[in-house]
């Protein structure tokens, strides 16, 4: 076990798979320096710092991993896959289902996600949502420093392509370049425990499972990434209220860990969606169909993103899912 | 234009520049802050060039173009201390400046301005015969698939646009010179179109070949490419980490180096070639991003200043300090005169 924090937690997982696996290549804008520590260790012939060319290092890496290699691509600001959604929904979802399965795609997508730090609508968004509806891709997105490592474990063995997201406001180098810029006077509300934790290197956190991070019996509350530590705070509050929320933080998007939600659901007949996402179209629409699926019919409810990020802290604020809404939701689904 | 005027312009946009890095410094502006500092001579320079019904499409650092454009200093401050008095309301925020009323609007993902500009031509074209689009984009963007594709669109079609290229360089923390293939102006001849260089620290010079660009433009002849060489003065945004670790590798620059450092060390990993490689390669980059360009000749305010006579640079960048101060009094709600809050000088 170490103290890690969010994104050293990602990096040592890749690290782990270079040292081990020559066919682990690092592509990426900027990978020299956001990665300087892997660029230092394994040189320039396998972190290949790209040109501003997303729709061709992206691209390349699909080809690159049908060839042969096992490229981790880095995309910045998922916000960005709007450049180069090609290489994903065209190419590298669909390779092996064209081949029936014989030829595989080992990609890792990584990209860090989500807001809370003043970048505006086209630096802050989720889309989680978005990328988790093309079949033949695996989303996931961790919450903890133990799950960013060990999902990143799992990505880095998997035969298909995984894309892999990292919230801003708990990985500490993004937050630091994109929030504050080297400045003592700005402030982030930071889950600690989503940015810090106990990692245990080279352990490896299966793809398609969620988990539950606070039992209740009351209301089923789902969500990732920051959406879980404020759905944590927001049941603590409740709990003094005589509420109690079971918290499960899906992990991954897809494949959405359906029995967990089912099983949970089941118990409390009431189900939150917590998600940084846009609510309509997307990962909250899912989770409720996962219920109904099942046979459940829970009184439903959802707290997530009903459209473009904006700028302004306050306004963004009280956009992103907060504990105070999560908490305002819960009490209607309890009435 | 009077080399005075394009100075006046000049100095107004680098005093709204410097009064937005202390804005931001002071923790009143969010996320990301990306200046135009030492792009001044080229938005004063194509900006001369412009008049009313023209469109510009902007990038991420769009704030030295809508200044010279002349939209409203303290509004667009308002907007940047998300304010709901702001230009749009505070939903923006400096990467997404837009002024409908002058048909400028600025995006924050690289490359964009290039379609965005092909559009304003073509709308231009259709419904405001004798208008232009000009879209500003760096060397960067110059990498990007839809920008490529937009020199061919603008070739194409005869689009009334001018496609002005800001070269600083760098693309991001990335040397453009390490991941460009070929000269730009070269590749933009290629698609057909007439591409000139200039130097993007010369107004004067700049004014002249945007000036040629857009009479072509105007006249139907087409599409043009000018790949201006300007400084970027501020790193990629305020607070840059690389070059925040070069000109302090003691204070700022330490856990890099030591992370950097170590990883080096590692017992497995790339062979020793490929790791001095790395090392070698990354001390570059500081020492490059360490540069200072304010007021060398690579600044645009300092060329043109040794042009003006005797004091009459030092009246204008007065009169500029004097506006902007009011703009920001006016954004904070300060009393004139009273002084600013917050860290801001």
């Amino acid at each position: 076990m170490a103290r890690m924090k969010f994104g050293a937690a990602i990096d040592a997982a890749v690290a782990e798979a270079m040292a081990l696996d020559p066919r682990v290549v690092l592509l990426g804008e900027d990978v020299h320096a956001i990665r300087a520590p892997l660029f230092a260790r394994f040189g320039p012939g396998r972190v290949l710092a790209a040109p501003i060319s997303e729709a061709a290092f992206l691209g390349a890496a699909v080809g690159a991993a049908m060839a042969g290699l096992r490229p981790v691509a880095e995309l910045m600001l998922v916000d960005f896959i709007g450049s180069c959604l090609d290489a994903l929904l065209n190419q590298a979802a669909k390779i092996a289902d064209f081949t029936a399965g014989d030829w595989r795609v080992p990609l890792v997508a990584r990209a860090t996600c989500g807001g809370g730090y003043g970048d505006g609508g086209q630096h802050e968004q989720a889309l989680w949502g978005l990328l988790a509806g093309i079949p033949g891709l695996t989303v996931v997105v961790p919450s903890t420093p133990a799950d960013a490592h060990g999902l990143m474990a799992s990505a880095l063995r998997s035969e298909d392509p995984v894309v892999f997201l990292e919230h801003k406001l708990l990985s500490e180098a993004w937050l630091e370049w994109l929030g504050r810029g080297g400045r003592d006077t700005v402030a982030f509300d930071v889950p600690e425990a989503g940015a810090e934790g106990e990692v245990t290197p080279g352990e490896v956190v299966p793809i398609g499972r969620a988990a539950v991070r606070r039992p209740g019996r009351d209301v089923t509350v789902v969500s990732l990434a920051v959406g879980v530590h404020r759905a944590i705070a927001a049941a603590e509050r409740l709990a003094s209220e005589g509420i109690e929320c079971e918290v499960l933080d899906l992990r991954t998007v897809r494949p959405l860990d359906r029995e967990a939600i089912a099983a949970s659901v089941a118990r409390t007949r009431r189900l939150l969606v917590v998600d940084e996402d846009y609510r309509e179209f997307g990962l909250s629409g899912e989770v409720a169909a996962a219920a109904l699926e099942a046979g459940l019919a829970p009184r439903f409810a959802r707290v997530c993103l009903e459209g473009t990020i904006p700028y302004a802290r306050h306004l963004e604020k009280a956009a992103l899912p907060n504990a105070e809404r999560i908490a305002v939701a819960v009490r209607s689904l309890c009435r | 234009m009077q080399a005075s005027d394009l100075f006046r312009q000049m100095a107004r946009a680098r005093a709204f520049e410097d009064a937005l890095a202390a804005l931001w410094r002071g923790g009143h502006i969010s996320g990301e802050m990306h200046l135009g500092t030492g792009e001044e001579g080229v938005a004063a320079g194509v900006a001369a060039c412009l008049r009313s019904g023209d469109a510009v499409a902007l990038d991420h650092r769009p704030t030295p173009v809508l200044a010279v454009l002349g939209v409203d200093l303290a509004a667009m401050l308002r907007e940047m201390l998300g304010r709901e008095d702001g230009l749009q309301r505070g939903r923006a925020g400096h990467m997404h400046l837009m002024s409908r009323a002058h048909l400028a609007a600025a995006s924050g993902i690289v490359g964009s301005s290039g379609p965005l500009g092909a559009g304003f031509a073509l709308a231009a074209r259709a419904l405001r015969p004798g208008s232009v689009s000009v879209a500003f984009f760096g060397d960067g963007a110059m990498n990007q698939g839809m920008l490529l594709e937009t020199l061919n669109l603008a070739a194409a079609w005869r689009l009334p646009l001018v496609l002005v290229c800001k070269d600083n360089g760098w693309a991001i923390t990335t040397r453009s010179e390490s991941v460009t293939g070929g000269s730009l102006t070269e590749r933009a001849a290629a698609f057909g179109l007439p591409a000139a260089d200039v130097d993007g620290a010369d107004a004067t010079a700049v004014a002249r070949v945007a000036g040629e660009a857009v009479e072509r433009a105007r006249r139907g002849k087409g599409a043009t490419f000018l790949r201006a060489r300007v400084s970027r003065i501020e790193g990629h945004y305020l607070g840059d980490a690389l070059v925040r670790a070069g000109r302090a590798p003691i204070a700022e620059g330490r856990e890099l180096l030591g992370a950097v450092t170590s990883a080096a060390l590692a017992s497995t990993g790339g062979g020793v070639g490929a790791r001095a490689a790395s090392v070698f390669r990354l001390l570059n980059l500081m020492r490059l991003a360490r540069r200072q360009d304010r007021d060398s000749k690579a600044d645009p305010l300092e060329r043109a200043r040794r042009k003006l006579p005797d004091g009459e640079a030092a009246r204008l960048e007065e009169e500029a300090a004097a506006e902007v101060e009011r703009a920001v009094e006016a954004a904070l709600g300060v009393e004139p005169g009273t002084g600013a809050p917050g860290g801001i000088t």
